[in-house]
């Protein structure tokens, strides 16, 4: 069984449908990306996931269990981190206090351990740990929002456009440090308007279209497809 | 002059100036005028004005304390919760009832006050904002000033109207610093209910600085409030993510942090520290009616502007500075005049600074 199920989810924005129904599934171990243009539903997916944002019908199985019932808080402890689009960290604490309440809902005693995972990761966010995250650059912001998502030790992260407002060069560290999370035993739901980045390390991918899943499949398959190519690799 | 000087409630929180053993009332304008020819005027003017500081920081430490749980709900929930000020009446109220109609110790009133008010404002927010979540910053203020009244009305039926004498919970009446040209001689601390100390010969015709027991007490219940809630939010898990919820509620809740119960705990901090400065300042000013809170909480919602709202340094700066202004108003230029000029340094600051002394500015970062 996938690790993560959803299955005709809807949601709504007060009149506005913005996911019609979409169903795909995440397997433990894998990296999924999932493409399109600005506002199909990509970060509305991701957030009905986290419990951001109700959803009206439809299911979200993660490892056997349904989340659409599920306040936000619950879903982090149950393994599912989200590294938010515009990273979102916290500007006014310290690094350091970035990454602890990124281990807000861990109870056991190796949470040092994790946080010198993510420093051997990222180790600017070592030599910061001092300094307050609003001060950081963008791509170390990037870093630091992927840094607190390992913190909770996830079995899951849901990756929202983490080259968004990135150099090329930066990109390329960013996806560097997607293998390796992967590599280390994470699987990776990701969302990216950059489709040539996403497709090159993601094994299987999905196309939304406003609200639909328009393709599926394999992403060596989905890059030499003819549609994709034209629509979304600029090809 | 000196009708108008202690009719303003506020000040009656503050020391009675007593002079050489003579137990004369009075305040210090009505000192001054009695100054006996080759007094040290100089020596008066100074000891006057440390006494209006001290009186100008405990009643800062009052407003400081109310504005903290202002500071605290606007920074986490995004709402003016205009209810506050009543809470420390409904603080006043309960320490009231069980001590001077149960006859229970003074200090089973403050805890009582204290439990009362906690769960008071947890429930409150439970049960008047929590649904508002998501409804318009207006709908939300209009329903905290209902329950402003609301608070105030149920006071009316339970309590009413008559005025209530407050006991004061300090047992300290009064500490009083004799000194003379020299130098200080002594110290003495008077208590209530007990004999007056015997004072030595050598103070016995000494000059005397009185300060009233309950400023003492107010200030330094504020200094260890304000270290408490900085070491409460800076290092407790809880504290972490207060601070997380009123930076990025949506984020926050990535982390695993449970937005309703974080904002219930500063609901109920805030309604904690509302009920101590209820009990102080009902225990410096003992006239406690169903509109006692309404003042000195607009009072303090002021001050955590002046401050800088959502910041808990600067509702502690502005409260305190607040104090200090209004009493330097009240007794160097007018007393009629003092709100007056409380408010005005208020719109001074914010149009220099509008987001208050230690408000900050957040530039968004993308």
């Amino acid at each position: 069984m996938a690790l993560l199920t959803v299955k005709d989810l809807e949601v709504y924005y007060g009149k506005i449908n913005a996911l019609k129904g979409i169903s795909f599934e995440v397997n433990e171990g894998e990296i999924v990306a999932l493409i399109g243009a600005n506002g199909v539903g990509k970060t509305t997916t991701l957030h009905a996931i986290s419990g951001l944002i109700p959803s009206a019908s439809g299911s979200i199985l993660f490892d056997g269990k349904e989340l659409t019932k599920l306040p936000a808080h619950k879903i982090v402890e149950l393994g599912i981190a989200q590294v938010p689009e515009g990273r979102r960290i916290f500007q006014q604490l310290s690094v350091y206090e970035n990454l602890k309440l990124g281990a807000f809902t861990r109870k056991d005693k190796n949470i040092d351990q994790t946080l010198q995972t993510v420093y051997s990761h990222f180790p600017r966010l070592k030599e910061r740990r001092k300094q307050q995250a609003g001060t950081l650059s963008g791509g170390e912001q990037q870093m630091l929002a992927m840094g607190r998502a390992m913190m909770s030790a996830p079995r899951l992260v849901l990756m929202d456009e983490p080259s968004m407002g990135l150099s090329p060069l930066l990109v390329k560290e960013v996806f560097e440090i997607i293998k390796a999370m992967h590599d280390s035993g994470i699987t990776v739901l990701l969302v990216e308007q950059n489709a040539k980045m996403a497709l090159s390390i993601a094994d299987r991918a999905y196309v939304l279209e406003t609200g639909n899943i328009a393709m599926s499949g394999d992403a060596k398959a989905l890059m030499d497809d003819e549609r994709v190519k034209k629509a979304y690799l600029g090809a | 002059m000196s009708l108008l000087f202690s009719s303003h409630p506020l000040l009656k929180i503050f020391g009675r100036f007593k002079n050489k053993g003579q137990k004369q009332n009075g305040d210090l304008s009505l000192f001054c005028a009695q100054v006996s020819p080759g007094f040290d005027l100089q020596g008066v003017c100074i000891l006057e004005f440390i006494t209006y500081l001290i009186r100008g920081i405990s009643l800062g430490s009052v407003y400081a304390i109310i504005a903290l749980g202002y500071t605290m709900v606007y920074g986490i929930a995004k709402m003016l919760n205009f209810a506050h000020g009543d809470i420390i009446m409904i603080g006043g109220y309960v320490a009231f009832t069980v001590m001077t109609t149960l006859a229970l110790p003074s200090y089973l009133a403050v805890i009582a006050a204290i439990l009362f008010c906690t769960l008071l404002g947890v429930a409150i927010e439970r049960i008047a904002y929590k649904p508002l979540r998501g409804a318009t910053p207006l709908a939300v203020l209009i329903t905290a000033i209902g329950m402003s009244y609301f608070l105030q009305n149920i006071a009316l039926l339970i309590f009413g109207s008559d005025p209530k004498m407050f006991t004061s919970v300090v047992p300290l009446e009064s500490v009083r610093f004799y000194y003379d040209g020299s130098g200080l001689l002594g110290v003495k601390a008077f208590w209530t209910g007990a004999a007056d100390p015997v004072l030595p010969d050598k103070l016995q015709n000494a000059d005397v600085l009185t300060i009233s027991g309950v400023m003492i007490v107010t200030i330094l219940v504020s200094v260890a409030i304000m270290i408490a809630l900085m070491v409460f939010i800076k290092k407790s898990k809880t504290g972490r993510a207060m601070l997380a919820v009123s930076e990025d509620k949506g984020a926050a809740q990535l982390m695993g942090v449970n937005v309703n119960k974080t904002i219930a705990i500063t609901f109920a901090i805030g309604s904690a520290l509302a009920a101590v400065a209820g009990v102080l300042l009902c225990s410096a000013y003992p006239t406690l009616t169903p509109y006692t809170g309404s003042m000195p909480g607009i009072k303090a919602f002021v001050a955590a502007v002046f401050g800088g709202i959502g910041s808990i340094p600067g509702a502690m700066v502005g409260g305190i500075l607040l104090g200090i202004i209004e009493i330097f108003s009240t007794a160097y230029i007018s007393s009629q005049l003092a709100d007056a000029i409380v408010f005005s340094v208020l719109i001074i600051v914010l149009l220099v600074k509008p987001t208050g002394i230690l408000g900050k500015k957040i530039s968004e970062k993308v």
